[in-house]
């Protein structure tokens, strides 16, 4: 291809990335007016280059009315104001045009605590690496003065970096302190406490030092422990900060606008979170309903494999309930919503997440382990030193001082740097073959696992129906007629068929099929009933029939079809010999021939919501360590509950959110993304253990008297170094 | 040595402006996006003589 050609085509110019689609919708609901300036937030998907930014902006400013077009390129996200008349969706079907998929983007209070939560501790971050090298300045003067600078110098030395130091640890201190008080008053301790009471003793004993004249003032010790631990906290907020910006912005994927009635007949386009109890509401044919709604008029079929993992579509009519995800397929309906957006969940479903979050509450994370074991070891360590030291008869004074340096150089800095520096490294791993990890902790749950269960519809194959049987020339006829249906079968049968002619005086009969003329002649296509068969053979799985004046109807089959990369993955666990299994809620057929087809030994066909959830508690039981994934509204109680748990993209946000990972591109991440978690799990435990051996080698100079101000800073400064670098090694290594 | 009466001030004085000029940059947003402007100190936004 040419430059010029690539410059024109659609999407990325450099082609990093495929052209994207956007998701249908009316983008108009997103928009904030003030002052007659409109501004839109978008979270664009397939910007990947400095081509496309200007791609992008260029396109957009050119627009009349757009004053700002600003692409910030490591997010995705647009920024467009404009003033004068209604441009959102103009906007939308430019950047679809372009090549870019674009949805709608709306901040939300999480995701705005979190940002500030992260610049509060890069600033204290950096007040803190202000005052570190300010302070060591002064301490190398010191150190190298060592016999030769006179107490007076030396003292003022210290004075000075006392007094930088002091409004430091109130600022960028603060941090732990508010946290460590917070679980105090409640009598119960975090790693915050210990590292409180080491900064506090080793600022007051240097002050104390500085007073009386001393030699040794730890004050460079304890702002190079805030600095290490602030460096550790960052990264665990940024992580958490970019894991809900991922799962918000795969949220915002799934159009969330909804069709609204008001009073005076109007339809109008608004935010699915506005929508309360009673609204009326509209869904058309081929929309997916975000609220459960109760259908006041309008009959048609729609597809709840969303809901119930059942691949078959269903017929409803006024007075029936639909939950949301489910799809409408063919007759537009009008429906009463049952509450907002928010509260749209089947309330036992609720319960059911609830019930599974608390059960995953209650694990224990390696640093909390670690944690646990190391602070009463530090703390009797140091209390002992002092002990010690008194009964060989030295002065208290020396004594403290001892049992403080004891203190600090064991203070946890590796220990609070070794889980996040590796979640982080490898989190950025996961995201670059688009995996987002939604925490921390899911990289330890997820590197346990030894047995997999698979939702089928959606999951494990694209929940998109495909013709099986092949009939030549009635196919033909038959698309003629599918062409103006938007139901999955009809779409099934004009894929197969390819393009091709439309049938005249075409109607849709919403739940029983389309009717028209064919090459002049009437023609049926749909239910069995519909076409005119009394007593239809007994079929596999779903069918539509195919009935005109010549000869007998004919029966269409259609099969869900695999994802491409199934087989591959799971070929994979299966040599790895982790026992693989699907728990389906469609039919009994559905479910056994994928299971046959991926050589799946175990299979459970219509399985309840409820009943996915008792099968994983008995697997709990049986102390097995489950990875649940899916993708339905069905499964959301089961993803919760297992022990680690993955959504494919396109799952339910509910499902996502229940999920500790939500991965695009296929089935073959799974695989890549448990490698990545051991290994990262291997990572940390090395730290760990790198961490204990230098406190196996500084605890006994620290007690025996031999640590100097010196010696602690070099201390703590290599044994964090080492667990960083140690960290890294997750990114290099065979590509997994 | 009277000398560093002056000196260890302006020392400090010096990685204040730094940190100054730190606290305005975290707080200005110029770490919002990074590889967007790596990307476009190369566009060519003006028009040609």
């Amino acid at each position: 291809m040419t430059e010029a050609a690539l410059l024109s085509g659609a999407g990325c110019p450099s082609g990093l990335e495929p052209p994207g689609r956007s998701p249908t919708g009316d983008v108009s609901a997103f928009v904030q007016s003030r002052d007659g300036i409109s501004m839109l937030l978008l979270s664009v998907r397939g910007a990947k280059c400095g081509g496309c930014l200007t791609k992008i902006e260029s396109t957009l400013r050119a627009l009349p009315g757009v004053e700002e077009a600003r692409m910030n390129l490591s997010n995705g996200k647009l920024r467009v104001a404009w003033h004068g008349g209604d441009l959102a969706n103009t906007i939308v079907d430019h950047l679809t045009k372009l090549g870019y998929g674009v949805s709608a983007f709306s901040e939300d209070e999480t995701a705005k605590a979190n940002k500030s939560e992260e610049r509060q501790l890069l600033l204290a971050m950096g007040v803190a690496a202000f005052a570190l090298a300010n302070i060591m300045l002064l301490s190398v003067s010191v150190w190298g003065g060592h016999g030769e600078m006179g107490s007076q110098t030396r003292t003022a030395l210290h004075a000075i970096s006392g007094l930088i130091a002091f409004p430091v640890l109130v600022f960028s201190g603060r941090h732990f302190f508010q946290s460590a008080w917070s679980v105090l008053k409640h009598g119960r301790a975090n790693m915050d406490v210990p590292i409180s009471l080491a900064l506090i003793l080793a600022f007051g004993v240097s002050v104390w030092e500085t007073a009386s004249g001393g030699a040794h003032a730890y004050f460079d010790a304890s702002v190079m422990l805030l600095f290490f631990l602030l460096i550790g906290r960052f990264l665990d907020a940024r992580l958490r900060r970019q894991a809900h910006a991922a799962a918000h912005d795969l949220a915002a994927l799934q159009d969330r606008s909804v069709s609204r009635r008001t009073a005076s007949g109007v339809i109008e386009a608004v935010r699915a979170d506005e929508i309360l109890r009673g609204d009326e509401i509209v869904l058309a044919a081929g929309e997916r309903a975000v609220i459960d709604l109760r259908i006041s008029s309008g009959t048609s079929s729609v597809d709840e494999s969303l809901v119930t993992g059942e691949s078959l579509p269903r017929t409803v009519q006024a007075g029936e309930t639909i939950y949301a995800g489910t799809i409408n397929l063919d007759g537009p309906m009008t429906g009463e919503a049952l509450g907002p957006a928010s509260d749209s969940l089947l309330s036992d479903i609720a319960s059911m997440l609830e019930a599974g979050e608390q059960k995953r509450a209650r694990y224990r994370k390696i640093a909390d382990k670690a944690v646990a074991l190391y602070v009463p070891f530090v703390h009797t360590a140091a209390a002992l030193t002092l002990i010690t030291w008194l009964a060989l008869g030295a002065s208290p004074r020396d004594a403290i001082l001892v049992a403080v340096a004891t203190l600090i150089i064991t203070c946890p800095c590796a220990l609070a740097l070794a889980a996040p520096v590796a979640q982080v490294v490898a989190a950025g791993r996961l995201f670059g073959m688009g995996v987002y990890l939604r925490s921390g902790d899911a990289l330890e749950r997820l590197a346990e696992i030894d047995h997999i269960v698979f939702d089928k519809t959606g999951t494990l194959t694209l929940g998109v129906p495909q013709l099986v049987s092949a009939h030549g020339d009635e196919l033909n006829l038959a698309a003629q007629l599918a062409r103006a249906s938007r139901h999955p079968l009809s779409r099934a049968i004009v894929r197969a068929a390819g393009p091709g002619p439309l049938a005249d005086a075409i109607v849709e009969h919403p739940g029983l099929g389309v009717e028209g003329r064919v090459n002049g002649q009437y023609a049926r296509l749909g239910a069995a009933e519909w076409v005119g068969l009394t007593s239809p053979p007994q079929s596999n799985g779903p069918s539509l029939w195919f009935a005109s004046a010549q000869g007998d109807p004919i029966e269409f089959q259609f099969e869900d079809q695999l994802q491409d990369d199934a087989m591959a993955a799971l070929s994979r666990f299966q040599d790895q010999g982790v026992p693989v299994e699907i728990l389906s809620g469609d039919t009994e057929t559905a479910v056994a021939n994928i299971a046959k087809r991926l050589s799946i030994p175990r299979w459970t066909s219509r399985v309840s919501p409820r009943g996915k959830v008792d099968h994983l508690t008995r697997l709990r039981e049986q102390d097995k360590q489950v990875l649940m994934v899916g993708d339905g509204l069905n499964d959301a109680g089961a993803l919760a509950l297992a022990h680690a748990s993955l959504a494919p993209g396109g799952a339910m946000d509910v499902s996502q959110s229940a999920s500790d990972a939500v991965y695009s591109g296929g089935l073959s991440a799974l695989p890549r993304i448990l490698e990545v978690a051991k290994r990262a799990r291997a990572i940390m435990l090395q730290n760990f253990g790198l961490a204990a051996v230098y406190n196996l080698i500084a605890v006994p100079i620290a007690v025996t008297g031999h640590v100097t101000p010196l010696i602690a800073a070099i201390a703590m400064s290599a044994s964090s170094l080492i667990v960083t670098v140690n960290a890294l090694r997750i990114k290099q290594g065979a590509d997994i | 040595m009277s000398i560093i009466v002056y000196l260890i001030p302006v020392a400090l004085g010096l990685g204040l402006l730094g940190l100054l000029a730190f606290l305005w940059s975290v707080n200005s947003g110029q770490y919002d996006d990074l590889d967007g402007a790596a990307h476009r100190i190369l566009t060519d936004d003006d028009t040609p003589l």
